[in-house]
């Protein structure tokens, strides 16, 4: 045995004799403690006290801006949600003890996937109980053995996790590479089923698929195609059906994946679609059937959110004006952003590395603004990421702020150099 | 193409990737002996598809681990 000094290259022996199955983890614990012994706050470990509003919270004993969360739409301190969710708590009590298909559907189930269909003008929703096991079930169970499943390399966690978890040939290309993917499809046995995975927004940069060219490119090899809006819904598109709109494409894509648990403002996960035989799923999908039913309370908020959602011009206005004028400023700044225009409501700036990555995280902290650190590997590239995402909650005089925030902790950090005195938070 | 041009093509392939100029022997392993990451393996392996039109699935990946498994692999998918 080693006195407590941790040593990763070594296959670590545990009296008894028996291998110790977290040596593995012994990389990531050293990254981890090489981080906190620099003296910084723990950029994984933030408690929020109090949260007074979609974009303020007492974070740390703190007083702090939220430009981390993904309350694009400032949803959660809506009073009619609320008021939705007191009274299904009242009338339907706290949980429903059961699976969907079992005891878990209640009437606000049923509810809360018709106004999905509504708001997107679907013939089929199905709700899960977060947008990971959306993920996770539709992909595993619609792409099996023979299959092929083609996807972008930046894709999100819980559609890779489908993936492992099915028995398709998986293909992946280049990220948002329209040529890479066409290469692929070509290549394909021409009688295989295909399915094409992709992204509206993707999240850690910040940057918007190519769909109409992708889309197309798809229906062209006879491909079906999922879309995860995740990151959009609510926000992009005429009625906030996400980028599938904004491209004018939501009639040729097959599947819609998203969640409540960005712009909806509370948990959950759905699928719509308008395929014929789209109702069998809730039979053969697994982690719709061996999993609890969302809680009543949750549903009713997710539904009276949508149904909100469906007329929130003004507030989809606003928030491109908050993502366009975060974006110029800090360009202005200096700042090194994930894309050259602003293309959602995140907002990604590049850092130079993990060490000055974790020093401006805590700066801006100190500040009084809350953001997300990313690092690898989570991010493409290898890539350390402060990763903002806006809010329509989000007041012009917020804004103002934030940015203030950005350059005094530039400066502080040396990550901005001396000569950006112009930019619009000075 | 037979076994050995397949090798000689891949060669050529790996080159830009192999930074420190590891030698290549067919029991020398990508994650192991070449330090690929999995950005590198992603490069890497749309190269070799591109340059011989063929697809090798992430399933297919995951039971190549040395550079002789590879040359086998392509060798075999290219008819
Ligand atoms: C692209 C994408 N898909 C799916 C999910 C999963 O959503 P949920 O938080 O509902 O599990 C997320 C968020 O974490 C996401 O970013």
């Amino acid at each position: 045995m080693t006195e407590g000094i941790s040593q990763p290259d070594q296959p670590e022996t545990l009296e008894g004799g028996s291998k110790d199955l977290f040596s593995k983890f012994d990389d990531i614990i050293q990254m981890r403690e090489g981080l906190l012994a620099s003296g910084i706050e723990d950029p994984f470990n933030l408690v929020m006290e109090k949260v007074l509003s979609p974009t303020r919270a007492i974070c740390n004993g703190r007083d702090t801006i939220l430009l981390g969360t993904y309350n694009y739409m400032g949803m959660t301190f809506d009073p009619d949600v609320i008021d939705a969710g007191k009274q299904a708590l009242a009338d339907f009590g706290t949980g429903t003890t059961g699976s969907r298909v079992l005891n878990g559907t209640y009437q606000g189930h049923r509810e809360c996937e018709e106004a999905l269909k509504e708001f997107y003008a679907m013939d089929h929703a199905m709700v899960f109980s977060t947008g990971y096991l959306a993920n996770l079930g539709i992909i595993s169970t619609i792409a099996g053995k023979g299959d092929y499943i083609i996807l972008d390399i930046d894709s999100h966690a819980s559609i890779w996790d489908g993936c492992a978890m099915g028995n398709a040939e998986v293909v992946p290309f280049k990220h948002n590479d329209v040529e890479a993917m066409e290469k692929r499809l070509r290549r394909l046995p021409e009688d295989a089923g295909k399915l094409v995975i992709l992204e509206g927004v993707y999240s850690m940069l910040g940057d918007v698929a190519p769909l109409k060219e992708m889309v197309a490119v798809a229906k062209k090899y006879g491909a079906m195609v999922l879309v995860d809006e995740a990151h959009s819904m609510g926000f992009i598109g005429e009625n906030g059906r996400g980028v599938v709109e904004d491209a004018g494409v939501i009639d040729d894509v097959d599947f819609i994946i998203g969640t409540f648990s960005k712009s909806v403002g509370t948990v959950g996960g759905f699928c719509v679609s308008n395929h014929p035989k789209f109702e069998i799923l809730r039979l053969v999908c697994r982690p719709y059937v061996f999993t609890a039913s969302l809680p009543p309370s949750v549903v009713a908020t997710a539904e009276t959110s949508i149904r909100k959602l469906m007329h929130g011009h003004n507030k989809r206005a606003h928030l491109w004006e908050n993502s366009k004028r975060l974006h110029k400023g800090l360009t202005q700044m200096g700042f090194e952003l994930g894309t050259k225009e602003p293309q959602s409501a995140i907002v990604a700036v590049i850092m130079p590395d993990l060490e000055k990555g974790a020093m401006m995280w805590e700066a801006l902290l100190k500040e009084g603004l809350y953001v997300n650190l990313a690092r690898p590997p989570a991010t493409p590239a290898n890539m350390t990421l402060l990763r903002c995402s806006l809010c329509a909650e989000h007041s012009d005089e917020e804004v103002g702020t934030i940015l203030g925030m950005f350059e005094r902790a530039g400066k502080a950090t040396g990550i901005l150099g001396q000569t950006s005195d112009q930019s619009e938070g000075s | 193409m037979d076994r050995a041009e397949v090798d000689s093509k891949i060669r050529t392939l790996i080159e830009p990737f192999n930074k420190k100029g590891v030698e290549l022997k067919d029991e020398t392993t990508f994650a192991g002996d070449l330090e690929f990451d999995s950005l590198t393996v992603m490069d890497f392996v749309a190269e070799i598809e591109d340059e011989f039109d063929i697809i090798i699935t992430m399933n297919q990946q995951a039971d190549i681990e040395n550079y002789g498994q590879l040359v086998d692999a392509v060798n075999k998918l290219q008819d």
